[in-house]
């Protein structure tokens, strides 16, 4: 294993705005079209990769960019943008490019809600994470027990979360309380290659693996007593977070469009620094044709969500003999994390037309934005936040304030530190399993390796995270929650 | 890039999220055989997987980077829909024509079992961050990073 990791502190190549806003110079990098923005802490700056600047300049070079080339607070090395990485693009004049989405095309997060206590639950958590383990296919090569038609695959891709609710994977109050209500309009699956199809076929309902997880949580503290009671939150009780995407259909739509669009790039006389940040004007060809396909991905990915809610829900009804109704069983929120969107920003004073990247960025639009669902609308949406693995996740809601400063998104999690490979010299996964154990916290994975690899030592910490995003004003803290069992690919 | 040539033939380069190799080779189709071996031992050892399987791979790309990302990216199609952990790889040639680079190769493997491989990271994808063809002194160098 050899090392390069730049040890140069980025402290020194960007000067601070405020306590957690800091500017990189738009002549840190020839070609830069604006400057950088990071949203972190001083102790976060000082840990921060000099690449992952390097890849903030980088999308700063990018036709049509608007304002800021941003990084989230859980900024991390990615491979093109950055992972916490945003930027927003001119509807006419910019690009639209794979590498702000990124291969797992929304990725997301999505948090259920039960009327259960942390005590009710606890002392039967082997059991129950035995049950979700052996319903939820997950792992390496894992496949669902649905075999989806060519037909219904086509609906999945085109209406995304509402296919998997009439094809009885779920409720109608399910497709509201997601992003978007579930999908991204104009999703054209003739623009999905034979290859996206047949990886997408066999893996509806899988959570995959990596940093992928279904938790049992329970909310251990309420910052804001009003919105976690409109967000259905109370002290005490037990929510179910699932993080995964689109998998292998979301892989293929990426690697296939990116082939294209690393080709579109000669032709229209993009200069690149990075060959993953290959796009193309935002009204060719070449860059609808991958966001009418990057749609059903991300439409493919609420699908599967959905369908593992459903399973879950199962699982909890047989459990504890109660129907979903009865056990509270509602969803609060789904987000995507790894999306490129058309949204309207105001921008220099006039409203404009976007697409905005979220490339392991979460969306957090403010109280009485049209997009929020109604019964959040007074307060603004739901921002879901996992922590790592065995640490608090949280909850908070979207703010005004981030419209101006983020292009109305916040962080996506924790934000890695150490590498997988490095994770594994470092930890084992059984002495790992042990001191979750001695938590409290009951995990199932295939095996013990995954467990290594994703260790909370290898993440930032996400509480710290989450103050800069709380304290920034991008996203307001609502609640904490910990987690009692996590099941893992 | 005067680099001593590691004996298995690739090396790997420590990266946060994802994982980076180098793959070595006296000739560019050796070099693209071990950027295979690398790839897919981020995955799984791939020491003790035999030959039971194999697939016939032909492709063709407009230039040597699309076609080591071709070559990665296909392997990784294999794996998921035809349930193939491959392990050897035999190129038969890489040539050009009028511009474009065309590969002939054979993949070996085993199908795949979930009771019997252990799975470490599963490569999701190849970038084209930070890729690499490129003729040496000694021979070939592919660096690729995959996503993980």
């Amino acid at each position: 294993m050899i090392d390069e990791t730049d040890t140069t502190d980025a402290f020194g190549l960007v000067k601070k705005i405020d306590g957690n806003t800091w500017e990189l110079s738009d002549d840190y990098k020839p070609g830069m079209r604006v400057p950088g923005r990071i949203f972190v802490s001083e102790n976060l700056m000082h840990g921060l990769d000099r690449k992952t600047l390097d890849q903030v300049a980088n999308v700063a070079t990018l036709p049509g960019i608007q304002k800021y080339s941003m990084a989230m607070p859980d900024a991390h090395l990615g491979y093109g943008f950055p992972i916490g990485g945003v930027a927003a693009f001119d509807k006419e004049e910019g690009v639209i490019s794979p590498g702000g989405v990124g291969f797992d095309i929304n990725c997301g997060v999505r948090l259920i809600r039960t009327n259960l206590r942390e005590e009710d639950v606890r002392p039967r958590m082997k059991e129950l994470m035995s049950k979700i383990f052996s319903e939820i296919p997950s792992g390496v090569g894992s496949k669902s027990r649905i075999r989806a038609s060519d037909s219904e695959l086509d609906d999945a891709f085109i209406y995304g979360s509402r296919w998997a609710v009439e094809a009885g994977y779920g409720v109608e109050g399910d497709i509201e309380h997601c992003e978007g209500s579930g999908h991204i309009e104009g999703a054209d699956p003739a623009q999905v290659s034979d290859k996206a199809r047949k990886r997408g076929k066999p893996q509806f309902g899988t959570l995959g693996s990596g940093n992928h997880f279904l938790e049992i949580q329970y909310v251990d503290k309420i910052y804001d007593h009003d919105i976690a009671s409109t967000f259905g939150l109370e002290e005490g009780q037990v929510t179910i977070m699932i993080h995964c995407g689109s998998r292998g259909a979301g892989h293929q739509i990426c690697t296939d469009h990116l082939r294209v669009l690393s080709q579109a790039v000669k032709k229209y006389g993009i200069d690149l620094p990075d060959k993953q940040l290959a796009c193309a004007p935002a009204q060719s060809n070449e860059a609808q044709n991958y966001f009418k396909a990057m749609a059903c991905g991300a439409n493919y990915a609420w699908a599967n969500r959905q369908v593992i809610t459903h399973w879950t829900r199962e699982v909890f009804e047989d459990f504890f003999r109660k129907d979903m109704d009865d056990l509270g069983m509602d969803l609060v929120y789904d987000v995507a994390h790894n999306v490129a969107k058309l949204e309207e920003h105001r921008i220099d004073g006039k409203k404009k037309e976007v697409y905005v990247h979220r490339k392991g960025a979460t969306r957090a639009f403010p109280p009485g934005h049209h997009d929020v669902p109604s019964a959040y609308r007074a307060v603004g949406q739901p921002v879901l936040i996992p922590g790592s693995m065995g640490t608090a996740s949280y909850v908070l809601h979207g703010t005004e304030a981030a419209m101006d400063i983020s292009f109305g998104s916040a962080c996506h999690g924790a934000g890695r530190v150490m590498s997988r490979s490095h994770a594994k010299h470092e930890f084992f996964g059984e002495d790992i399993m042990k001191s979750l154990e001695e938590q409290g916290i009951t995990v199932k994975a295939t095996h013990p390796s995954v467990i290594a690899e994703e260790a909370p030592g290898v993440y930032k910490s996400s509480s710290e995270v989450v103050d800069v995003v709380h304290n920034v004003g991008i996203a307001k803290k609502v609640a904490r929650v910990l987690p009692i069992g996590v099941a893992k690919g | 890039m005067p680099v001593p040539i590691p004996d298995k033939g690739y090396e790997y380069f420590e990266h946060t999220a994802d994982a980076k190799f180098r793959a070595y080779g006296m000739t560019l189709e050796e070099a693209f055989q071990n950027a295979a071996v690398a790839m897919l031992n981020v995955m799984i050892d791939t020491s003790n997987i035999s030959n039971e399987v194999s697939e016939k791979i032909e492709l063709t790309s407009e230039d040597l980077d699309g076609l080591a990302v071709d070559w990665l990216s296909e392997l990784l199609y294999l794996f998921e829909v035809e349930r193939v952990v491959f392990g050897k790889f035999k190129i038969d040639n890489i040539t050009e024509h009028d511009g474009d680079y065309s590969l002939s190769a054979i993949a070996y493997g085993e199908l795949l079992d979930l009771s019997q491989h252990k799975f470490d990271t599963e490569v999701k994808a190849v970038t084209y961050n930070e890729l690499k063809v490129e003729e040496t002194t000694d021979g070939w160098v592919v660096q690729v990073v995959v996503d993980t």
